[in-house]
């Protein structure tokens, strides 16, 4: 039940597009010194140092992982002898292999960062410098098919074998079923 | 059983395989080792895991962020507190939230609790495994208690779901310091009867001392962490060397082993039963009353900014961490549960060489493992 109103249409404001918001970075001081430590020693790798909310980040090109990787655990001044965790975020247009590190005789920490191109992910294994990236590398093969050269075995871990498809991936289908 | 023979370097000798698991009481869930074995000497061993495998990173994208709440209770089943605090943590410093006071000490005194009782189960089902059947019974008897505990004030006994963005669920019961009196005394004494009846019993000795040891050297580079990396003399806890939420307020000890072997491994868990003790006692007398929630209208329904954190806490079985990626949607990008188990047990091949075949049951129990975290 409308009645037709004498008044004239109120234009239409533009809708503006939301504004998303980026988290602050709040590096402590420990932070800071290493963030100059990684730019020291880094500096003959094509190695951009960052930094996100608290964590100190490193992003360099997959063939340089393995050499990066042993010298921020052999570094003295870097001694990170403790990978946190080896996980892989799918941002679609390239995957990206985050390698945390933390040190426990320093206590700071940093985050290793490559990306991949998501039809051929390849990036050299860290196996032979912490055997418990064993794990973590198969998974990350398991759910986001990144293929690590020269890792002992890449069976399926997670999976059973014979599985179709990468289901870590944003393209995997999320829900195939309808709920009842 | 599985049995089929192979020759290996002795030339008069046949390795036998041996399937252990999925369907197996000591394997704690669903989890399969296959065992070689030259005589009674294990020659290698290959865990397999997945049985349990849910998916629960790929569900977490599909939630919004107050509902993955409780997808995280179901991960470590036994210490499910912990794993809600872990990622509770990680949306709140996205997000820059401030939890009230009240509500971080109600957090400790619950994760500290749930550790005892994680603690407890480990001890009771331990016995088991070496066929103690008496220290079971003592152990779940205090646990009992402590579920109790967690029903009168979460409502529920382990899929709790008590935790929010921004605080806890609802304040406690109004009996609750007068619960907890009885029961902290309870506890002290509990805890004390499982130390006498089990820790130093002849038999017990035999069977954990010098068996599956692990150096610390080793225990770093296969990124074992929580009470089997003290075990091995590393006094590294992230209550401490990395302190979240309050725990930067408790005077506690970090119990260390010595040789890394099953019996330092056990008894690191004990001597953590009586520390968690110490930081509730701390805890229940510093906290006062207040709001339980933050008052930030964000939290209604959170939409975390752009960015991601990696938080770290303290599991009952090691650094329980979560890696959160936001894209400043109400649903989060990417979750990445880093758990201790997954870790832990990927030593278990290293621990179990050279040792006979009937330790492997006692090896595998005193890394406290649960699928649930290691399939995710």
């Amino acid at each position: 039940m409308t009645t037709p109103s004498n008044r004239p249409a109120r234009p239409r404001r533009p809708r503006r597009k939301p504004v998303i918001p980026t988290a602050p970075i709040a590096l402590d001081a420990r932070g800071e010194s290493l963030s100059a430590v990684l730019r020291d020693v880094f500096a003959d790798f094509d190695a951009q140092v960052g930094a996100v909310v608290d964590e100190v980040t490193l992003t360099v090109r997959p063939v340089d992982v393995r050499a990066v990787c042993r010298i921020a655990r052999q570094h003295p001044d870097i001694d990170c002898g403790y990978l946190r965790c080896l996980s892989v975020v799918d941002y679609v247009e390239r995957l990206e292999v985050n390698y945390h590190l933390f040190s426990l005789d320093k206590r700071h920490k940093f985050a290793v960062k490559i990306n991949l191109p998501p039809d051929e992910p390849v990036v050299p294994s860290i196996v032979s410098i912490w055997r418990g990236a064993n794990w973590f590398e198969r998974e990350a093969h398991d759910l986001f098919g990144v293929v690590f050269e020269g890792h002992p075995d890449m069976s399926p871990l997670l999976l059973y074998d014979g599985f179709e498809g990468f289901p870590g991936r944003k393209s995997f289908p999320f829900h195939d079923y309808d709920e009842w | 059983m599985k049995i089929h023979t192979q020759p290996t370097e002795h030339a008069d000798a046949l390795d036998l395989m041996v399937n252990m698991g999925p369907q197996h009481p000591s394997t704690h869930g669903v989890f399969r080792v296959v065992i070689w074995v030259d005589g009674e000497r294990i020659v290698r061993a290959e865990p397999h895991i997945g049985y349990l495998h849910r998916g629960s990173e790929k569900l977490c994208e599909g939630e919004l962020y107050s509902q993955v709440i409780t997808l995280f209770d179901r991960l470590d089943y036994v210490g499910n507190l912990n794993c809600e605090l872990a990622f509770v943590l990680a949306a709140e410093k996205l997000m820059g939230i401030e939890v009230p006071e009240r509500a971080e000490y109600i957090r400790v005194i619950l994760a500290e609790l749930n550790r005892i009782a994680s603690h407890l189960l480990f001890y009771g089902v331990y016995g088991l495994d070496m066929g103690a059947m008496t220290p079971m019974l003592y152990g779940f008897r205090e646990r009992e208690r402590i579920q109790e505990l967690f029903e009168s004030v979460t409502g529920a006994r382990l899929m709790h779901n008590y935790f929010r963005i921004g605080g806890v669920k609802e304040d406690l019961p109004a009996d609750f310091p007068a619960r907890m009196r009885r029961l902290m005394a309870q506890l002290n004494q509990g805890i004390a009867e499982c130390d006498e009846l089990l820790s130093q019993n002849e038999m017990f000795l035999a069977r954990t001392k010098g068996i599956g040891a692990v150096s610390a050297e080793d225990a770093l580079d296969f990124g074992i962490t929580g009470p089997a990396l003290r075990a091995s003399g590393v006094p590294e806890d992230v209550r401490i060397s990395e302190p979240y939420s309050i725990y930067d307020r408790f005077d506690f000890g970090i119990p260390v082993g010595t040789y890394g072997d099953c019996w330092d491994r056990y008894y690191v868990r004990v001597e953590e039963m009586r520390q968690s003790m110490r930081i509730i006692e701390q805890a229940m007398a510093q906290m006062e009353s207040g709001p339980i929630m933050a008052s930030d209208r964000r939290i209604a329904r959170p939409r975390p900014p752009k960015g991601e954190v990696y938080v770290r806490t303290e599991s009952p079985r090691g650094d329980f961490a979560v890696f959160l990626v936001s894209d400043g949607t109400d649903k989060p990008y990417r979750v990445k549960v880093r758990a201790p188990s997954f870790a832990n047990l990927q030593a278990f091949q290293h621990m179990l060489r050279d040792a006979y075949v009937a330790d492997a049951v006692v090896i595998l129990g005193s890394i406290d493992i649960i699928l649930g975290e290691v399939d995710r």
